[in-house]
């Protein structure tokens, strides 16, 4: 089953700025989807237009097949959404907010209490239950609002650049909770600007540019497509003679670090094998960009320079 | 109930519960206030002026003006509860909350009005008790007095909301309650019988919504009104009928929501 069908959709805002071209996007129940761009790119439009805080001009938008026009109720039961600004009142206690937004979704208090409790404790703001949420860290902010999200047990769960803001080790840690969503059956939907989160954790992916979508795929065969990566390389001992790299493609940073650019077919042990006939002692190896960021870079200008 | 039905009910109930805590939680903003200002009123109207005014229809003018005093409490904060309410939601973002979620707009009006009316009703019973301490009140007409408070708090709690649909700014939600809503009540009978007017300011005072509930209130207390009560629900139902359709509308076209 589908979890979105989105078909034809279009926005265009009152002051004539087109947001929306012709989106036609699906997926699939069970997946983790990513939907990236740049800023500016109508990622959050569409969002918006899923969660009904904005009108869409034209198009159809269908969760798990209710559709968002004729059958409203029932497709926004579906969804839970932790939006990319903090968005709730900052007077009210944690657990209020959670208790009454399952009552939103017509779950009764003493259902939604002990939910609201089981959520506060694996999202770590159990102590914090009741606090005024103003009073709440950034990092526990963006929890309660993924806490908020689940709270009615959706179907689909959209994140709006869930980690923004967000220090390494919370964001890891997100991962690793939402990953544990998913398998358990919740679809995700996820836009972020940390492509290797994206990378990370989704299966399939859309990237959506100046209102358009410019690729629709899995994961692997997107990150497939990718010929060329370059590899910074950091060296045991400084490298002095320059000559001795000769025949290799490199570009030297520094004393230590060299950065080489491999296409795809060549593989790593050839390049490894000619540093060690040559002496040369490798102490780590990184990608210079991350893989998805390489591929997502030259998909958002093509369009550009098409137009 | 049909299933549909009782998740309406839980998620209006959900609102009403949130919107009672609110108000009770920010006690010092919204019921005390009310308290000491009405105590002022029947101090100084009531008490050092009202003692040199003699009687009004009968009965003494602290007696007279306490149905008005607790129906202008009742208007004002069924009035600004929701204003205020509603307008910090818009203006945190967290009305967003809402609007993501299956709740329908007539159960959000509901919600919000209901909760409304709610302070209404409270602070109408906090003047009730302070009146209590000046004058005796007698309840002539249980039923007119009981509707008659229901039907004013909610007609005033759809104003409120309607105004806070339409406010982009704080100010906007001060604009009506001080230009409009405060002059109605003074010149709606509160602090006296419009049959001490001239003929044309009678006929003038008889545009105002507040004259008929004031009146219709007092009437159920006192037993004397100036206008014929059933002209008074007549019009408070056509106006709640006129703005609930309205608020409605509003909703359904997103004014001050969506883009």
């Amino acid at each position: 089953m589908k979890a979105l069908t989105i078909e034809h959709l279009n926005k265009t805002y009152r002051n004539g700025f087109e947001a929306l071209k012709d989106i036609n996007l699906t997926v699939e129940e069970g997946d983790f989807f990513a939907l990236l761009g740049p800023n500016g790119a109508g990622k959050s439009t569409t969002i918006s237009i899923l969660t009904s805080l904005v009108t869409k001009s034209s198009g159809s938008v269908k969760i798990f097949d209710a559709d968002l026009d004729s059958q409203m109720e029932l497709a926004k039961s579906y969804i839970g959404l932790v939006p990319q600004e903090f968005n709730f009142n900052g007077f009210e206690q944690v657990k209020h907010i959670l208790v009454t937004q399952a009552g939103y979704y017509g779950v009764p208090a003493k259902e939604a209490e002990p939910r609201a409790d089981a959520l506060l404790k694996q999202l770590g703001l159990w102590e914090k239950r009741h606090t005024a949420s103003r009073s709440l860290s950034g990092g526990m902010k963006r929890r309660l609002m993924i806490a908020r999200a689940l709270v009615h047990n959706p179907r689909l769960l959209i994140l709006d650049e869930p980690t923004a803001g967000v220090d390494i080790e919370l964001r890891r840690s997100m991962w690793v909770f939402l990953r544990e969503i998913n398998q358990r059956g919740t679809t995700i939907i996820l836009t972020t600007h940390y492509l290797e989160e994206a990378e990370n954790l989704c299966r399939n992916i859309a990237i959506i540019d100046k209102g358009r979508i410019v690729e629709h795929t899995d994961m692997k065969s997107l990150l497939n497509r990718l010929d060329k990566e370059t590899f910074v390389l950091d060296l045991l001992e400084p490298l002095t003679d320059s000559s001795i790299l000769n025949g290799i493609a490199y570009h030297q940073v520094d004393a230590n670090t060299i950065e080489v650019e491999l296409h795809r077919q060549e593989g790593l042990n050839g390049l490894f094998s000619e540093l060690t006939k040559r002496g040369i002692k490798v102490g780590s190896m990184k990608n210079k960009v991350n893989r998805l960021e390489e591929l997502f870079l030259t998909l958002v200008e093509r369009p550009e320079s098409a137009e | 109930m049909n299933h549909r039905y009782q998740l309406h009910w839980i998620a209006f109930s959900t609102i009403v519960t949130r919107e009672i805590r609110r108000f009770l939680r920010i006690w010092a903003q919204t019921l005390l206030p009310p308290a000491i200002t009405m105590t002022l009123y029947f101090i100084i109207f009531g008490n050092l002026i009202g003692s040199r005014i003699g009687e009004m229809d009968g009965f003494s003018y602290m007696e007279y003006i306490a149905p008005g005093i607790i129906m202008m409490a009742i208007i004002n904060n069924a009035y600004s509860n929701v204003a205020s309410s509603f307008f910090s939601a818009k203006f945190q973002n967290h009305i967003e909350e809402l609007m993501v979620s299956p709740v329908p707009n007539y159960i959000i009006l509901a919600g919000y009005v209901a909760g409304g009316a709610a302070r209404g009703l409270f602070v109408g019973l906090i003047v009730t008790l302070v009146s209590l301490i000046f004058t005796k009140l007698t309840v002539q007409h249980i039923g007119i007095t009981i509707s008659m408070v229901f039907l004013s708090a909610i007609m005033f709690a759809l104003g409120g909301f309607i105004n806070a649909l339409y406010a982009r700014s704080f100010d906007e939600i001060s604009i009506i309650p001080t230009f409009v809503l405060t002059p109605l009540t003074y010149l709606g009978g509160v602090f006296y019988s419009i049959s001490l007017l001239p003929e044309f300011w009678q006929n003038i005072s008889m545009l105002n919504p507040v004259l008929y509930m004031v009146n219709a209130f007092r009437y159920g207390l006192l037993g004397v009104s100036d206008i014929p009560v059933a002209a008074a629900f007549a019009i408070i139902l056509l106006f709640i009928a006129a703005l609930t359709t309205y608020a409605l509308y509003l909703l359904h076209k997103g004014t001050g929501l969506r883009n």
